[in-house]
């Protein structure tokens, strides 16, 4: 039976994206059911027009940026969803408050999603922030 | 039987060479066989353990030249 992960993406630093993306990416492909819940920060990098590059954290993150061997995390979040089937859900608020329509979004992006709902789907799935 | 079809994923690291692997494993014919060429380390012990999740076939896995070739097939 697949397990069901839901990964919330908050933050909008590059090593947590990183991290969010590689669990999802690895996670779908090997048949998790799988969404992604992105607001706040991490909703950003997926508006049209917004920058892709997310600043380091920490030398780790510098690490990842100056080697061009490290997959990007949108790519790596486009292959969870293509490989996958992973759900990756903007979040309602998010969107309402930054003024930007659903058109507006990445076309991997599915529909602008609530709390409630993510939650409620969420029931009986493993939960991890980012 | 088909040629051995290679990908290249030389020189990326976690998870790109499984990525691209998976990506052309959708892509391929049941029975195609497909080597993987990847300098990432992890891969050696992360695609034969998604090679057995998903149940594909494991053919080789070997090392020449700071490059692990990894071949498989697609069995299902």
């Amino acid at each position: 039976m697949p397990r069901k992960l839901h990964i919330v993406c908050v933050s909008g630093t590059r090593e947590k994206l990183q991290m969010a993306a590689m669990i999802a990416s690895v996670a779908a492909a090997s048949g998790d059911e799988v969404s992604v819940f992105f607001s706040m920060n991490a909703l950003l990098y997926f508006v049209k027009g917004h920058a892709t590059d997310a600043p380091v954290e920490g030398p780790f993150g510098k690490l990842m940026q100056d080697d061009g061997g490290v997959p990007p995390f949108r790519q790596l979040f486009k292959y969870a969803a293509e490989l996958g089937d992973a759900k990756l859900l903007p979040c309602s608020m998010a969107i309402d408050l930054l003024r930007v329509s659903p058109e507006e979004l990445d076309p991997e992006l599915g529909p602008p999603t609530g709390l409630t709902r993510f939650l409620s789907d969420a029931e009986g799935a493993q939960m991890l922030t980012f | 039987m088909s040629e051995t079809r290679i990908i290249d994923a030389r020189d990326t690291f976690c998870p790109g060479p499984l990525m691209e692997l998976i990506s052309y494993m959708k892509r391929a014919n049941v029975g195609d066989e497909l080597e993987l060429l990847s300098t990432d380390k992890g891969s050696v012990n992360d695609v034969p353990e998604w090679l057995a999740k998903v149940g594909h076939e494991l053919i080789s896995s070997e090392q020449i030249d700071n490059v692990w070739h990894i071949k498989v097939r697609k069995a299902k």
